[in-house]
């Protein structure tokens, strides 16, 4: 008989080994992430994902399922933080949605949208990033990077090539490429990595593809974050 | 700016890497080393550097652009920078650098045209007892005022060798003014060994439980369940690294000298008049969990401790106190290895010291695993402060029981208290634990009437004067050693602002709670400084506050609102004074924005203003 744990209420069963967010995913229950995707090992760093675990808060997507948790997520503070959290996301950098070809696909947008944020709230800090169009089928535009690293642990634990890094600290925190030049277009990365398909945000973008799929017919076009990536139905 | 060619870069490489071998752990060590000698990391270095290490060139940027001590581009040929913690800006600080930069024609925070000099704030040098104080290129200078820094001055424009600069500049004091059983009763180096040896090792563990020793970072997690946690754990064999000893696998024992937290200097003295107290402990938790390896982990801006440091472990090898065989004892062997940090803050937290030991860019783990378990190349880690680290040295030569008689019930011993700020007499006072605030105050002539004392830095609590009677224990007003006095009339605000400041800027940027809203925090905070404040900022603090607390990755987001809270809560009257006006008021002047429309259309009647 497997284990489980209680998420909201819900008894959620999961495997030794798997985390909070594993055994959410499986049973369909959606807690809101961004910078974690099932494919890689769990980094915790947007922290939307947080939990509350009796009565502590953890980050859903690296903390163990252990038997006999009470897990509590979709409750009004936890979602208004996460709202907080995106709107900071927002803000820190430069998304310009209507002009962002990534739009419909983009899992921040569709985060923001789920968790109903209809101002960035926060004044916007306009940072000076900078789009880097020197490959000549993936584009770079850091304006609208979130940190999150899936592009450095895809090209790392996928690709074996390692294109992607992190540098500078706390809010000059930057991402960099692994050539001298320091453009994108001097790396070993191709248009096949997985590293250049696992943006949640447009940050790097496919060149040439950009409206292939019209407005109205992209991913969350019709259908919220929580169906796409439980799904199951937004009751 | 300097030029190098690549055959400079290889010349100057070629020596510092054949030193440091081939381990990647060593890669901020000799980062560290050519920023001294080219003044930034050239990408040419980095290049070669990656290629010796053979990991990605990606991952040396990486940590090059974490650290505050290295650059990708040049810094002076003499860098200045001045410790921005509050107790130097109290000290005059601002004045002082304003002062230099206008004596040697250079902006703060940029180069000179010729490349000889720059100058900037940095966070707290640790010298808060001797200030105001500066770094150049890495050495301490302290007391500096207008004399020192026309001597400065001159020595820089006559590009004098650091080396060749008076050694009045650099003199730093202990300013010890109460001893109690670390710092009042001298210990022969070896007793503490020799009396665990003699004990037992698991004989010995029982007496550091039974004293009950709590970890002295402020954390207080109790020293034996630490140990005993490391002893007891098997660490998973991980990436081929396999480090046998015995047929034990090898676990590590970690000081932590990153003596980060501003207002904190007790660390600085332990390790400069009390090193073989230290290593000893290091020595005896060894010992206990099993341990033939070992780092002191000393921050940058103590790096001018490091050669005495490393005279004192010759010493304790040369008389088998370190080394093979201690003591004789044939199955006992420890090594210690000194490491330097580079200016991070965020590497006195446990997983990022062992992060940046591994040579990477200093961010905290996820845990669980704890070190213990999983910590310095995936093996079972000990990381323990410096003092803890003293006090257990005492306990293994004194026994558990002698120890836990000392303080109080839930915090025995004692705690060396660094006091800084409106004082009289300012250094390390050490006590048992239960000592009041007004005690101490007292006995370091705490200028006229003291208004509010920041204890255990930033990441601590203030108290107002109302509370001076609470007691400095983890029950209480648990600290990490630091006490700032402020006096009356002393702009609290402002030291609200600069922790606030120092927060943004040693947030690892790992997680978006902590990267985002540090430094939203920091722009309310000069909003209001700058008098645009409204009331609503302050519920905006508030809420601010609590998603750093509950989301933050760490201690340090999750503390950085501390002195915002504390501040909002204890002193309202010094924030809502700032304030422009009770209801909201955006960060701009609206209507001064339409200034150049009203002069454009030559109109200035009612309509044309908002």
């Amino acid at each position: 008989m497997s284990k489980t744990i209680t998420i909201d209420g819900l008894a959620v069963p999961f495997q030794e080994g798997q985390t909070i967010m594993d055994a959410a995913l499986v049973s369909g229950v959606y807690i809101p992430h961004l910078c974690h995707n099932p494919e890689f090992k769990p980094h915790g760093s947007c922290k939307l994902c947080t939990v509350n675990v009796n009565g502590r808060n953890v980050a859903s997507c690296t903390m163990p399922a252990v038997e006999g948790q009470q897990v509590l997520s979709d409750i009004a503070e936890l979602n208004a933080d996460r709202l907080a959290l995106t709107q900071m996301l927002f803000v820190e950098g430069n998304h310009l949605c209507p002009a962002c070809e990534k739009t419909g696909n983009c899992q921040l947008q569709a985060v923001a949208y789920y968790l109903g944020m209809m101002s960035p709230h926060y004044n916007h800090f306009y940072p000076q990033r900078e789009a880097d169009a020197s490959h000549p089928d993936v584009m770079l535009d850091r304006n609208r990077c979130i940190y999150c690293e899936l592009c450095v642990r895809a090209s790392r634990e996928v690709d074996g090539k390692n294109v992607f890094g992190l540098s500078g600290r706390g809010i000059k925190t930057l991402l960099v490429v692994n050539s001298a030049s320091g453009l994108l277009g001097d790396t070993d990365l191709a248009v096949t990595d997985k590293a250049a398909h696992v943006c949640p945000t447009g940050a790097i973008l496919i060149k040439r593809h950009g409206y292939a799929v019209p407005i109205g017919q992209r991913v969350f076009d019709h259908i919220t974050i929580k169906e796409v990536q439980t799904g199951g139905s937004d009751e | 700016m300097q030029q190098f060619e690549f055959s400079d870069i290889s010349r100057i490489l070629t020596p510092i890497l054949a030193r440091h071998g081939g381990d990647a752990s060593r890669l901020l060590q000799v980062l560290l080393e050519v920023q001294d000698v080219c003044h930034f990391i050239p990408s040419k270095a980095i290049d070669l550097i990656a290629a010796h290490f053979g990991v990605p060139r990606v991952n040396v940027e990486g940590v090059v652009g974490f650290y505050s001590f290295l650059s990708t581009h040049p810094v002076g040929e003499y860098r200045l920078l001045f410790s921005g913690n509050i107790t130097d800006q109290m000290l005059g600080k601002d004045e002082l650098m304003q002062y230099l930069c206008n004596k040697l024609w250079v902006e703060p925070g940029k180069v000179s045209e010729d490349g000889l000099v720059s100058i900037a704030s940095t966070s707290c040098t640790g010298m808060c007892d001797q200030g105001p104080a500066a770094l150049i290129n890495g050495w301490p200078l302290t007391k500096l005022d207008h004399n020192r820094l026309d001597l400065i001055a001159e020595l820089i424009r006559s590009r004098k060798p650091v080396a060749d600069w008076p050694a009045m500049l650099f003199e730093v004091a202990d300013n010890i003014h109460r001893g109690d059983v670390l710092l009042g009763q001298p210990s022969e180096p070896g007793a503490a060994i020799r009396a665990t040896l003699a004990r037992g090792a698991k004989e010995t563990l029982a007496e550091v439980d039974k004293s009950n020793l709590r970890g002295r970072g402020g954390a207080g997690f109790k020293t034996a369940s630490k140990w005993s946690f490391c002893h007891a754990a098997i660490a998973e064999e991980e990436g081929g690294i396999i480090c046998d000893v015995g047929g034990h696998p090898e676990r590590f024992i970690v000081c932590n000298a990153d003596e980060g937290e501003p207002g904190t200097f007790k660390d600085r003295v332990l390790l400069n008049s009390y090193a073989d107290l230290v290593f000893e402990g290091m020595t005896v938790g060894a010992r206990v969990v099993g341990a033939s390896k070992g780092f002191l982990y000393l921050r940058g801006e103590y790096r001018y401790l490091l050669q005495q440091l490393e005279a004192v472990l010759k010493r304790r090898r040369e008389a088998g106190l370190l080394g093979e065989n201690i003591l004789g004892q044939t199955d006992f062997s420890f090594d210690i290895e000194i490491h330097l940090g580079a200016g991070a803050y965020i590497c006195g937290e446990e997983s990022a010291l062992i992060e940046s030991l591994e040579g990477k860019r200093g961010r905290p783990r996820n845990r669980p695993p704890f070190p213990v378990t999983y910590g310095y190349k995936g093996r079972p880690t000990v990381v323990d402060n410096v003092e803890t680290f003293a006090c257990a040295a005492k306990i293994a030569e004194k026994g558990g029981a002698w120890f836990a008689a000392i303080g109080t019930a839930q915090s025995t011993g004692t705690k060396l208290i660094s006091v800084s700020g409106d004082v009289a007499r300012p250094g390390i006072y050490e006590y048992p634990f239960g000592v009041t605030v007004s005690q101490i105050l007292d006995d370091c002539g705490a200028e006229g009437r003291s208004y509010a004392v920041q204890v255990s830095g930033p990441s601590g609590t203030t108290i107002s004067w109302k509370e001076f009677e609470r007691k400095i224990a983890f029950e209480d007003l648990p600290t990490a050693g630091a006490l700032m006095v402020f006096r009356r009339k002393r702009d609290l605000f402002q030291a609200a602002q600069n922790f606030a400041d120092f927060f943004a800027h040693e947030s690892c940027g790992f997680c978006t709670p902590c990267r985002v809203g540090t430094e939203l925090q920091k722009k309310i905070m000069s909003k209001i400084a700058s008098g645009y404040g409204t009331a609503s900022d302050l519920e905006e603090l508030k809420r601010l506050g609590h998603i750093l607390k509950t989301m933050s990755h760490c201690g340090l987001g999750s503390s950085a609102a501390n002195p915002v809270l504390d501040i909002l809560e204890k002193f309202p009257d010094m924030v809502e004074s700032k304030l422009k006006a009770f209801a909201f008021k955006p960060a701009f002047d609206l209507d001064g924005a339409l200034a150049t429309a009203r002069t454009i259309t030559g109109r200035d009647d009612d309509w044309a203003h908002l």
